[in-house]
């Protein structure tokens, strides 16, 4: 177990050079490059050329990307451009950062929550109209664009009948920042109605961000829960005369839910992906509206760091789907 | 009673159980009593139709500005439905029902080569790692992996961003490249498992080519999923480029409808003219739900699991 | 009194859409305490559903089950699913045919032996395991402790096909049913298995029924030997008796196709033609009648009734002749 953890965290770090190699040369494709970026239309000839040398950009390429390679492990990745102009890269994305953590916590807890239990009930009654309907519901959830749910949950809760904050990750009320978590802080310092208004602001942007994950998981479990359902061992397992709760827990839902694990990490990545699409709508400050709002201003510097945390955090949390599955399942562990 | 007309009984019963019958024969037939393939199946007709014929039906030019005088930026005012204009105009002036009609042909065009794109460099990329194994698989698929590593949308926004002058073709290659990987690994996985079986062993025992087991034996009865996958990424390429044209890297020119575009553009309206933004994603959302239909009855139809 | 007395079990198929299908056409058994059985018959004859309905086991949607199953006094048809889930595992247990799938791949092998101790004996985990570790022992696996906490794809075929046995006879059940217990194995394996089934009913006094297309497996093991075609019972005799005069063509054929070391040399094997998917309806006829080889005209055209003879059923028109 410990030495495919190790070979794991080996694996990831070949990944993330080789990320951060094509997140290089991506920046440096870009159309008009940094110094352009940088300029913008004051541009001339005299500039650029003294800025190309100022960002060693007459260098050859490999030290170049040895000087990126050097900065970036020092944690230093410039100055944003357009997100905040003037705010040190590293500095935004930390503030940002526990946003889309605590908006994708939310929406994954509410995918889980809703999507396994649900799964395994439509399976339970396969061909009934519950099933009929949920799978009908999970196929639309698909097909409808994300930012667009995000539109219309907010004009309807928000814009509509008002019963939702549409804006924001909290109301301008008084509140201590501790951990940058902002319903957690409310909880460690005992700030109730603090921690309950920003957990209200995360209500709708956290529905549109589980939508997706939801009805995947949704189908999964059910599929899961169908394939086992009609194994052997399950059979066996009456046979035994068990309860019904021990073949359950022990014998349906142990085996289904390794597919489900392996989804639930795809899943949290992709959440990632929704965030750019729907952090936007509901201006919420988080990393994914960083991001969207980089891409639209061409803020290079900001892109490049973002980018390639995105890129690490999802192999990180498919290294830990890799090892939960090695916890429930004995046959890969052995290996 | 003779034997033969219980015979005749015996095989009428048999023939729900079919013995015999191949994969692709057992499919058609589930697919045609399936209702939601049916449903799904008649959506994508009527769309392709509407597209093909949307010239024919479109009441107005889709680019021409009629309306231009009722619009109003400062007052916020876009044309109201009106005789001759059943859906009223755009922002800019521009009949909303034509562009909705005209926009399914672009739709259609990015959906279809999107996937085929995506589909034909999954192919030669799978292919290669499943019929080659050694390093080759071992690069592929380290490339593969690597594309796969970066969240999808966020492979698309990158690449459309490379791009100096986007068009609706930039588009198209942005969504296309992210769902290489995908095939590419679907294929390989499913090949892998095919150069395992006993009728490629056969083959290879009697001495067939190795071009030929590839082509003949592993890469046709490899594809199932590949055909499945394809179906349902008609759907998502349509709703992906929708994203890109909401995070401002679509195509810059709107002369031309597309409900993708038409969509992404018309979010900053939504709270004054919300049915700018209803129609194109009720289109969006009944085509993308077409082609999920189809692709799930697919999918259902062609595991070997579900023969009955 | 026997143990447990099988009358009339009938189960029929109902599948939306389908003709009903008749699996199981009204057979009938005794079994006596202690005593081993068999029902033989190919693929398809019915004789594993006939298990699963007495093991109240197959799905209560789409499958009618009628006739009587009582064991002892009571009649298992008639309990509620809670009733007979508290009398399997307990009373009667059950062997599978494919030892690999018919274990949990993620559950270790103590854990699926404990757990029908725990729950028909009421046992804590810790005298569970004590008493586990003595029933894979008794079942003949090396090193039992440590086999314990190992999972299903960590032993061998035939050490899981004795974790088998030994977590359906956990709990000392009065009648083990084994359905085709040795199918999956190796022929080696195979010999080892059937000794020690054979043992352990012996030993505990366990009823067994025996189900299998083998007749090699019947030859040791069994006292009386039912053949099933068809959903129906057609011959029945003790096992001796069986052997030595086959009298339906069904069981002569089945004798006649097994290859004997002791035939003279060159004296070909004379299979069955035909197969299951041959099968004509019972009613107004005899299933078998389109394979058979002594069919008469009467055979498509009455169904033949069970009859007793001195030694055996018999359900023929026109049976074997007695060689001898």
């Amino acid at each position: 177990m410990l030495r495919y953890t190790v070979r794991r965290l080996g694996q990831l770090v070949l990944v993330v050079l080789v990320l951060s190699l094509l997140i290089f040369a991506w920046l440096h494709s870009l159309p008009g490059g940094p110094v352009s970026a940088l300029l913008g239309e004051r541009a001339t000839p005299e500039s650029t050329r003294a800025l190309t040398i100022q960002l060693g950009l007459d260098q050859p390429i490999f030290v170049q990307y040895w000087k990126f390679l050097l900065r970036a492990l020092s944690g230093d990745f410039g100055v944003s451009l357009g997100v905040q102009p003037g705010a040190s890269v590293v500095d935004v994305f930390l503030t940002r950062f526990p946003a889309t953590i605590e908006l994708s916590v939310c929406a994954i807890i509410l995918a889980i929550v809703f999507g396994i239990p649900l799964g395994y009930l439509a399976a339970r009654r396969r061909g009934g109209w519950f099933d009929n309907l949920s799978i009908g519901a999970s196929l639309i959830g698909v097909a409808v664009p994300v930012f667009f749910l995000a539109f219309l949950l907010k004009y309807i809760f928000a814009v509509k009948l008002g019963i939702l904050p549409s804006l924001g990750r909290q109301d301008a009320i008084d509140a201590t920042r501790v951990t940058g978590f902002f319903v957690l802080d409310g909880l460690l310092t005992q700030e109730w109605d603090a921690s309950l208004n920003a957990l209200k602001h995360l209500i709708l942007p956290s529905i549109a961000l589980a939508t997706i994950p939801f009805a995947v998981i949704f189908r999964i479990t059910r599929a899961a829960v169908l394939d086992v359902q009609d194994e052997d061992y399950v059979r066996t397992a009456e046979s035994k005369g068990l309860t019904t709760r021990v073949i359950r827990a022990r014998h349906v839902l142990r085996n289904a839910m390794l597919p489900v694990v392996t989804t639930i990490g795809l899943q949290t990545g992709a959440l990632l992906a929704g965030a750019v699409l729907t952090e936007g709508v509901f201006n919420f400050p988080g990393v994914g509206d960083a991001l969207a709002t980089g891409f639209r201003q061409h803020d290079y510097p900001m892109l490049e760091m973002l980018v390639l945390v995105a890129a690490i955090v999802y192999v990180l949390v498919n290294l830990l789907v890799d090892l939960s599955y090695a916890l429930i399942d004995p046959r890969v562990r052995a290996k | 009673m003779t034997i033969t007309s219980r015979k005749a009984r015996i095989d009428k019963l048999a023939e729900n159980g079919d013995a015999g019958v191949s994969l692709v024969a057992s499919a058609w037939r589930r697919l045609r009593r399936s209702p939601v393939f049916l449903v799904g199946a008649a959506i994508i007709v009527a769309f392709v139709l509407i597209a093909l014929l949307s010239p024919l039906l479109a009441p107005h030019d889709p680019s021409a500005t009629l309306l231009l005088d009722q619009v109003s930026k400062a007052q916020n005012k876009i044309p109201d439905p009106q005789p001759g204009y059943p859906l009223g105009g755009d922002d800019q002036g521009r009949d909303f029902l034509s562009r909705l009609l005209i926009g399914s042909q672009q739709t259609l065009m990015v959906g279809v080569l999107a996937t085929l794109f995506g589909l034909a460099g999954g192919l030669v990329l799978g292919t290669l790692a499943g019929a080659l194994s050694g390093w080759v698989d071992t690069v592929v698929m380290r490339i593969v992996d690597v594309m796969l590593s970066i969240p999808s949308i966020l492979l698309a926004v990158s690449i459309a961003a490379l791009f100096v002058h986007p068009n609706q073709y930039t588009v198209i290659v942005a969504v296309a490249i992210v769902q290489i990987p995908v095939f590419a690994r679907l294929l390989r996985g499913s090949m892998l498992a095919q150069r395992a079986s006993d009728h490629v062993l056969a083959a290879r025992a009697l001495g067939v080519k190795p071009g030929a087991i590839v082509f003949r034996h592993m890469l046709p009865n490899s594809l199932s999923p590949v055909i499945v996958q394809a179906t349902i990424v008609l759907a998502t390429s349509i709703i992906d480029a929708a994203a890109l044209s909401f995070l401002g890297l679509g195509n810059p020119d709107d002369s031309v409808p597309e409900w993708g575009s038409m969509l992404g553009r018309s979010q900053g309206l939504l709270d004054s003219h919300p049915e700018l933004s209803f129609w194109p994603a009720c289109c969006i959302i009944v085509v993308a739900l077409g082609f999920t239909l189809c692709g799930e009855s697919l999918r259902d139809a062609l595991d070997p699991k579900n023969r009955r | 009194m026997a143990l447990l007395e099988v009358r009339d079990l009938t189960v029929q198929f109902r599948r939306r859409g389908e003709e009903p299908f008749t699996a199981v056409d009204g057979v009938s058994f005794d079994v006596d305490p202690g005593q081993t059985i068999g029902l033989v018959g190919e693929s398809g004859c019915g004789k594993s559903v006939t298990s699963l309905a007495i093991m109240g086991l197959l799905p209560r949607k789409g499958n009618q089950v009628t006739g009587s199953v009582r064991f002892e006094d009571t009649e298992l048809l008639s309990l509620s699913q809670s009733q007979m889930r508290d009398r399997r595992g307990r009373d009667l247990g059950m062997v599978f045919q494919d030892p690999l799938s018919s274990l949990n791949p993620v559950v270790s092998i103590g854990l699926q032996v404990t757990e029908v101790l725990e729950r028909h004996r009421g046992m804590a985990r810790k005298a569970a395991m004590v008493e586990a570790t003595e029933l894979l022992d008794k079942v003949g696996i090396p090193d039992p402790g440590r086999r314990l906490s190992e999972y299903p794809h960590q032993l061998s075929g035939g050490m899981r096909q004795r974790a088998l046995i030994a977590m359906a006879l956990a709990c000392r059940p009065r009648l083990l049913i084994a359905d085709e217990p040795t199918t999956a194995l190796d022929v080696t394996i195979q010999a080892q298995i059937l000794a020690l089934l054979k043992e352990l009913v012996t030993d505990t006094g366990t009823a067994l029924i025996m189900i299998t297309h083998d007749l090699g497996v019947v030859a040791g093991l069994c006292d009386e030997v039912n053949v099933l075609y068809g959903g129906r019972v057609v011959e029945r005799a003790a096992r001796h008796e069986l052997f030595a005069e086959p009298r339906h063509p069904y069981t002569h054929g089945l004798l006649a196709s097994i290859p004997r070391l002791d035939a003279p040399r060159g004296e070909k094997l004379v299979p069955i033609k035909g197969s299951v998917a041959d099968n004509i309806p019972w009613d107004g006829a005899c299933a078998f009648a389109p394979r058979c080889p002594n069919a008469l005209d009467t055979c498509t055209q009455v169904t033949p009734e069970q009859e007793s003879l001195a030694n055996r059923l018999l359900r023929c028109h026109n049976p074997v002749e007695v060689t001898a």
